[in-house]
């Protein structure tokens, strides 16, 4: 009966993503009377786990084997079926991520499961199971009832405030057995930038575009986020040049960010990058012609030269 | 080498989104249908794939009459047969049902879509396929090299990417830069008219329903700063909009 929360490890801890999603299911498993178990693979200490019931779990089941330290697709989605079915839960919750959503993918059709993607509130109990997601890249939302036996929800970042708690969540081990074709699949090599902030992860983002004019004056776009504790973005122009990594990409065809702030530099707002960013709170626009179709979609506007002005925010953030 | 690619037919990206039937269905009029961005990307890499193996590639829509347009598209960028399954896309895993029924009869080398649609973006097909065919799903990969019977393949993960080796068959959700979007040309829209096009009915049933659609809600004016007074942007930040 209980509410499962699928949830990822980064550096050893859970991620900031998916302790909304284990709030969120709380919230849920409230809802429906029951309590909240959360699913952690990978390395972390019991300490760190057992945070997770400051977010609402009871429960949190520890699977730590060393053949699931690379984010295996099929193998962690066995793993998720069988804490599925280890704690009989109908309602499984995660957090958007290109990991949690292939995983979760599988597992809705191990267990026939309503699958609904980019949830963006709580779910209404009232007469069935409905939840309200965004559709057309964040243009529109669509109310939409779960008839499965089983629902898998996979949430938005920012469908939901968080309110902490100083409870503790019991730790246990989780020890499925894996079958040899879960492991199929070989990682021969990570490339992974370090100690940045992840784009999806972050609550701030400093975006820049083609108004930047080169690579080679991105500085003054990571001064800022470094100031702010900002993770830095692009337009879709500026990764196919590759002035910027892919990972960088936002906009409906790269990665769709929802954080608090998005700081957008010389970015001119065509409707395929605005699709992309949205969904932000508050979005900042720095651009020098004053009829940049960008503004239409901000709450704050500069008309100015961005190799001025991203220089004096940096300086007046350090001040702060 | 058998490839399959898998294609949405949606409303081009600069379409106005709006809703008719008191908010039940998405309204059409006046919007142009295109190719799903990342199943344009799939299919691209798919043609040239075939290109250096040989074998055949088929595309499949999961969708109504009006994506025939799409498909043909499709078959003029250098498919050599289409199948479309006579119905209205609206839930992720009737729509993988379909595929996999199809894919379980042809037996596939590889399966190609896009990471997710952009109209319903759920990027949950790709999983759902391959946990119903029983084989291996990867997604979003950005490069894919086929050396025999294995793919040597590249995905993107947050804040950078891993190089992923795996024996096919396989079900790829695809993104750039896989391959660069191609544009048919006049032999390929000529031959495209006379390629096989077969119709199917679907099976199963929904496991969602979409009762209602909503527009947001529309953005408040936008507050402007002067140049000169720029730094007061960080204090409206902290003190009025909270965010810092
Ligand atoms: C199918 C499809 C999908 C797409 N998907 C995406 C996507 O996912 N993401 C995306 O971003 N784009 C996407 N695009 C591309 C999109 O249409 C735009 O071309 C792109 O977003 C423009 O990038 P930009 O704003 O950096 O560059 P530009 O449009 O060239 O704009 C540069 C801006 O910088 C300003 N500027 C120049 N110099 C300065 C200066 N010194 N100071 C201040 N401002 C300055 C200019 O006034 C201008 O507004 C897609 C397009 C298609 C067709």
């Amino acid at each position: 009966m209980s509410v499962l929360i699928f949830t990822e490890i980064d550096n050893g801890a859970l991620k900031k993503s998916s302790l909304e999603a284990v709030y969120y299911g709380s919230e849920v498993a409230k809802m429906k009377g029951t309590t909240a178990t959360v699913l952690a693979i990978g390395t972390a200490t019991d300490d760190e786990l057992a945070k997770a019931g400051n977010f609402g779990a009871s429960k949190v089941l520890h699977a730590n084997d060393s053949r699931l330290a690379n984010g295996n697709i099929q193998a962690y989605s066995d793993v998720l079926s069988l804490a599925v079915t280890q704690e009989g839960a109908e309602t499984i919750i995660l957090a958007m991520s290109s990991l949690g959503n292939a995983v979760a993918a599988r597992v809705a059709a191990k267990l026939k499961a309503s699958i609904v993607s980019n949830v963006t509130e709580l779910p209404d109990f009232s007469n069935g199971i409905k939840v309200t997601r965004s559709i057309y890249t964040g243009k529109a939302f669509a109310k939409v009832e779960m008839r499965g036996e089983k629902q898998i929800i996979a949430v938005k970042k920012n469908a939901i405030s968080v309110v902490e708690s100083s409870n503790l969540a019991i730790v246990e081990p989780f020890t499925p057995t894996l079958k040899e074709s879960d492991f199929a699949v070989k990682v021969t090599g990570t490339h992974k930038a370090s100690g940045i902030v992840s784009l999806p992860e972050a609550d701030l983002v400093v975006s820049a575009g083609r108004g930047l004019k080169g690579p080679e004056n991105w500085s003054i776009v990571e001064d800022l986020a470094n100031a702010l504790g900002a993770a830095t973005a692009c337009s879709k122009p500026v990764s196919d040049l590759d002035w910027r990594p892919h990972h960088e990409h936002v906009g409906q065809t790269g990665i769709k960010v929802s954080p608090n702030l998005y700081i957008a530099a010389g970015i001119s707002g065509a409707i395929q990058h605005l699709a992309g960013v949205n969904s932000s709170k508050v979005i900042v626009v720095i651009n020098k012609d004053p009829e940049a179709p960008f503004f239409k979609a901000a709450d704050y506007g500069i008309v100015g030269d961005v190799f001025d002005i991203l220089p004096r925010l940096t300086k007046a953030v350090k001040a702060l | 080498m058998k490839i399959l690619v898998c294609v949405t037919s949606v409303p081009d990206t600069t379409a106005k989104i709006s809703f008719t039937d008191g908010d039940t269905k998405f309204n059409k009029a006046g919007v142009t249908f295109i190719t799903g961005p990342y199943d344009d990307y799939a299919l691209s890499r798919a043609v040239e794939l075939k290109e250096q193996t040989g074998g055949t590639l088929t595309v499949l829509n999961v969708g109504e009459v009006d994506s025939e347009q799409v498909i043909r598209k499709c078959l003029a960028i250098g498919a050599d047969d289409a199948i479309r399954v006579n119905c209205e896309p609206k839930d992720s895993y009737f729509t993988a049902v379909q595929i996999a029924t199809i894919a379980a009869q042809e037996k596939y080398d590889l399966i190609l879509m896009g990471r997710e649609s952009i109209d319903y973006n759920s990027g949950v097909v790709h999983g759902l396929v391959g946990e119903m065919l029983g084989i291996p799903s990867l997604s979003p990969i950005m490069k894919l090299e086929i050396d025999g019977t294995t793919a040597k393949m590249t995905r993107e993960i947050e804040g950078g990417k891993e190089d992923i080796e795996a024996n096919l068959p396989l079900v790829l959700g695809c993104q750039e830069p896989i391959a660069e979007w191609k544009i048919p040309n006049m032999r390929g829209i000529m031959t495209a008219r006379t390629k096989p096009l077969r119709v199917v009915e679907p099976v199963g049933e929904d496991m969602t329903f979409t009762e209602k659609y909503m527009l947001p809600a529309p953005k408040g004016a936008c507050k402007m700063i002067l140049a000169e007074n720029a730094e007061d942007l960080i204090g409206f930040l902290r003190s009025e909009a909270k965010v810092l």
